[in-house]
C-alpha cells in the first residue's frame, strides 16, 4: 500500500474523487427518481447518458468544433456550455421518453410481472447502445476543449481546476434545483403522491402516466448535462461506455439510499471519492474491487443506504 | 457492455460452429480432382475484416490480394486463388474458421491468424491439420513456444519492442524520470515489465490500469505521474485508453513524451487524445514505414487500392509472397509447403526472411521503427538501432 502517495496529494485526490462522483451523481438521480416512482431499475438509463454524452459533440462539432478546436474567453466557453448542455439534455430527455412510451408503458397498460420489465430494460439498453456502435464505427470520437484546465485556486494543498469546479458546481446546483422542484412545486408534490401510493394518487385526480413521463425527462435531463461534463472532463467517448458508469450510478443510488435524491447525492461522492483513494493506496487496478467490498459492507449495517429509501414517504 | 456483447457474439460463434460442423461433413468428398497438376490450389488470408479492430486486417488483406495478383499475371497458366476468412478479431469464432480452412483441401496455406488471440485458439487447429500458416502481425512472444509445428512469422514479437522503446527513451528523449503504466492484458503488462527490466533505477513508478474501454477516468494514475516528476512515460496497451490517458495527462498540465508500441500505433489514437495533446508522442512498431519497404510495393499496392499500404500491409505481402515463392516451386501440397517455408530464406520488402527453429523470424532480421505523431499524423521517425 502507498500511503506515501495518497498523503503527499491528499487533497488533489479529494478533488479530483469529488469531481468523478458528481458525475455519477447525476446519473444515479435518474435511476432513483424512477425506482422511487415506478419500484423499477430503469436499465437503459445508461443509454440515456450516453445519447446526451453523443449530442453535446456533435452538436458542438455542428457549430464548427472538432475534436482539436479551443474556446477562448468567458463568454464564448460559457456560450458553448450552455448550447451543449441544452442539446444534450434534449436528446437525453427525448431518449429517456422513447424509451418510456415504447419499452415500459405498453408493459404498464398489460399489468406485466416486473420481470418483464427488466428484460425490456436490458434489451433497450444494448439496442441503444449497438446502434451508436455501429454509427461510430465502434472508434472513440474526441471532443473539443470547450473549458481549458487550467488551475483556479490551491485549497489545502490542492489545486483546484476550471473543469473540476464546473462539474462540481453544476453538480451541486442541478441538486439543489432538484430538491427545491421535487419538494415545492406541484408537479413536484404530484411525483411524491405517485412514489407513496399510485392508485390513490390517481383518485386524487393526478395523471399519473403523465407524472411518470416527468419523472422520465427529469432523469434525462441530468443525465444529459453529466454526458456533457462526462465529454468535457474525459476528453472522448466511446459507444461502450455508458454500461459502466451506469452501473457505477446505479451503485451510487443504492448506496445513499435508492429513492433518495439527496441520497443519490452522497453516495455518487462518496463512490468517486472511495474509488479514487483506493486508486492511490492500491494502484488504479484495485479500485473497482475496493470500491465494491466498501458496497456490500455499508449494505450489510444500513440495507436501506446510507440515508435510507425515500421518496414520498419522509417528506410527503 | 462489453460483456454483452461477448456473450451475444459467443451465442452467434456456437451457432456457427454447429453450422460449420455441418456443412464439414459434406464438402470432404466433394473436393474436385483438378489439382492434379498443381494448379487451382488456394491460400487463405485469416483476419478481421469486419467489427472493431479491422483495419489492421484489412490492411493485410490488401497486401495479400496484392501479392496473389502479381503472382498470377505472371502464372496465368496457373492462378492460385485467395480466400478471405473473416474471423472479425474473434478468438470465439476462429476454431470454427480454421476448421473451415481445413476442410477445403484445396487451402494449402494461410496469412494470419492476425491477432495473438485469435491466433491461440486457431492454431492447434492448424499444427493438427499440417496447414502452414505465415502471421504478418500476431506478436505474442508465447506463440512461438507451443511446439506447433506450422506456426511463422514475418515481423518482431513484442520482447524485441521493449528494448526498442527503451532504447528511443534513454538515446533519444534522453530521459531520466521514466513513469510506466500498463493495462494488465498479456501484451501491456509484457511490454511494461520488459521496459522496468531494461530501464532499472529510471522508473520512477508504474501503474496498472483497466483496459478493454472499462475504464475513462485516469485522474488517480495522472496524478501520480505529475507528483512522479517524470519526463517520459510509457504505456504498454492498445490505443482507446492510451489515448484518454494523454488527454488527461496534457489537461492535467504534464508535458512528458507518452511512448508507446504498436498496439496505440493507429490514427484512433490520436482521435481519442486530440492532435494537440498527441503531438510528439512515440509510437514503436516492428513494421517499416512505406516509403522504406523499397522496390515498388508503395506504387503497386497505391495503384491497386487507391491507398497508401497501412499498418502490417508489408508484412502480409510479404507473407504471402513467401507461400506463393513455395508454390512455384511445386510444393502444392500442405506438407512439403511447410517444409518449404520452414527452410525458406529471400528478401522481402520489410525484412530479411529466415525463420528460427519455433517459427520466429529471426531476430537479426528484426527492424524496428519509431514514428512519432506531428500535425494530428503518425510518421516515420528514425529505425531503432538493436542494442
Amino acid at each position: 500500500m502507498d500511503f506515501n502517495a495518497l498523503f503527499s496529494d491528499f487533497g488533489g485526490y479529494t478533488i479530483t474523487g469529488l469531481t468523478v462522483g458528481a458525475i455519477y451523481a447525476l446519473v444515479a438521480l435518474g435511476y432513483t427518481l424512477v425506482y422511487g416512482v415506478l419500484r423499477l431499475i430503469n436499465f437503459a438509463h445508461s443509454e440515456v447518458f450516453i445519447a446526451g454524452a453523443f449530442a453535446a459533440i456533435w452538436g458542438w462539432s455542428a457549430l464548427g468544433l472538432d475534436r482539436d478546436s479551443v474556446v477562448s474567453g468567458f463568454g464564448s466557453i460559457m456560450l458553448y456550455l450552455l448550447v451543449g448542455a441544452l442539446i444534450a439534455a434534449v436528446a437525453s430527455a427525448g431518449t429517456a421518453t422513447v424509451v418510456e412510451q415504447v419499452a415500459y408503458r405498453p408493459l404498464r397498460k398489460r399489468n406485466a410481472p416486473p420481470l418483464a420489465f427488466l428484460i425490456t430494460a436490458i434489451g433497450a439498453s444494448i439496442a441503444i447502445a449497438e446502434a451508436f456502435g455501429i454509427y461510430t464505427r465502434r472508434l472513440p470520437v474526441g471532443a473539443p476543449t470547450v473549458v481549458k484546465n487550467d488551475v483556479l485556486f490551491t485549497i489545502f494543498g490542492a489545486e483546484v481546476t476550471a473543469v473540476q469546479l464546473l462539474i462540481l458546481g453544476s453538480a451541486l446546483g442541478m441538486m439543489v434545483a432538484l430538491d427545491l422542484f421535487i419538494n415545492r412545486s406541484r408537479i413536484g408534490r404530484g411525483i411524491r403522491a405517485v412514489a407513496q401510493d399510485q392508485n390513490t394518487a390517481a383518485l386524487m385526480g393526478i395523471n399519473k402516466d403523465r407524472i411518470i413521463l416527468v419523472v422520465f425527462i427529469i432523469g434525462g435531463v441530468m443525465a444529459g448535462v453529466a454526458g456533457m461534463l462526462y465529454d468535457v472532463r474525459i476528453g472522448a467517448l466511446t459507444y461502450s461506455v455508458g454500461f459502466l458508469l451506469g452501473l457505477k450510478a446505479f451503485t451510487a443510488a443504492v448506496l445513499g439510499g435508492i429513492g433518495n435524491l439527496r441520497g443519490a447525492l452522497v453516495g455518487g461522492l462518496l463512490l468517486g471519492l472511495v474509488e479514487n483513494y483506493a486508486s492511490a493506496l492500491f494502484g488504479a487496478n484495485w479500485k473497482d474491487l475496493v470500491a465494491f467490498v466498501v458496497l456490500v459492507v455499508l449494505l450489510m449495517f444500513r440495507p436501506t443506504g446510507l440515508l435510507g429509501e425515500s421518496l414520498g414517504r419522509a417528506r410527503a | 457492455m462489453r460483456q454483452k456483447l461477448v456473450r451475444l457474439v459467443g451465442g452467434v460463434a456456437i451457432a456457427a460452429l454447429a453450422l460449420g460442423g455441418a456443412t464439414a461433413c459434406k464438402s470432404d468428398s466433394g473436393s474436385d480432382g483438378a489439382s492434379g497438376d498443381g494448379c487451382g490450389k488456394k491460400i487463405a488470408f485469416f483476419g478481421a475484416l469486419t467489427g472493431p479492430a479491422s483495419a489492421l486486417g484489412i490492411n493485410e488483406n490488401h497486401g495479400v490480394e496484392l501479392a496473389v495478383e502479381q503472382y498470377n499475371k505472371d502464372n496465368a497458366d496457373c492462378k492460385v486463388t485467395l480466400v478471405p476468412l473473416d474471423s472479425q478479431g474473434n478468438p470465439d469464432q476462429a476454431p470454427g474458421l480454421a476448421q473451415q480452412a481445413i476442410d477445403d483441401e484445396q487451402i494449402i496455406g494461410i496469412v494470419g491468424p492476425a491477432f495473438s488471440g485469435e491466433s491461440e485458439a486457431a492454431n492447434p487447429f492448424f499444427a493438427e491439420a499440417g496447414l502452414v500458416h505465415v502471421t504478418a502481425s500476431a506478436t505474442n512472444p508465447t506463440l512461438a513456444d507451443q511446439g506447433w509445428k506450422t506456426f511463422f512469422r514475418v515481423v518482431g514479437n513484442d520482447f524485441t519492442q521493449a528494448p526498442a522503446a527503451a532504447w528511443y527513451i534513454e538515446n533519444e528523449l534522453k530521459a531520466e524520470k521514466v513513469y510506466v503504466i500498463d493495462d494488465q492484458s498479456a501484451y501491456g503488462a509484457g511490454l511494461g515489465d520488459e521496459i522496468k527490466k531494461v530501464l532499472g533505477a529510471k522508473v520512477v513508478g508504474s501503474d496498472k490500469v483497466q483496459g478493454e474501454g472499462k475504464q475513462n477516468d485516469f485522474s488517480a494514475t495522472v496524478t501520480k505521474v505529475k507528483s512522479s516528476g517524470a519526463t517520459a512515460i510509457f504505456y504498454g496497451g492498445y490505443y482507446q485508453e492510451a489515448g484518454l490517458i494523454r488527454k488527461q495527462l496534457t489537461a492535467a498540465g504534464v508535458t512528458a513524451t507518452l511512448v508507446a508500441a504498436d498496439g496505440v500505433n493507429d490514427a484512433s489514437y490520436i482521435e481519442g487524445a486530440g492532435a494537440a495533446a498527441a503531438e510528439g508522442s512515440i509510437l514503436t512498431c516492428p513494421c517499416m514505414p512505406a516509403s522504406e519497404t523499397g522496390g515498388t510495393f508503395e506504387e503497386d499496392y497505391k495503384a491497386m487500392h487507391g491507398t497508401d499500404p497501412g499498418t502490417y500491409s508489408d508484412t502480409a505481402f510479404d507473407a504471402a509472397n513467401i507461400l506463393l515463392a513455395g508454390i512455384k516451386a511445386g510444393n502444392t501440397d500442405r506438407a512439403k509447403l511447410v517444409e518449404f517455408v520452414r527452410g525458406y530464406t529471400g528478401q522481402g520488402v520489410a525484412a530479411n526472411h529466415k525463420f528460427t527453429e519455433t517459427g520466429d523470424l529471426d531476430p537479426a532480421s528484426v527492424r524496428i521503427w519509431a514514428y512519432v505523431v506531428k500535425d494530428g499524423k503518425i510518421v516515420p521517425a528514425r529505425e531503432i538501432p538493436k542494442s
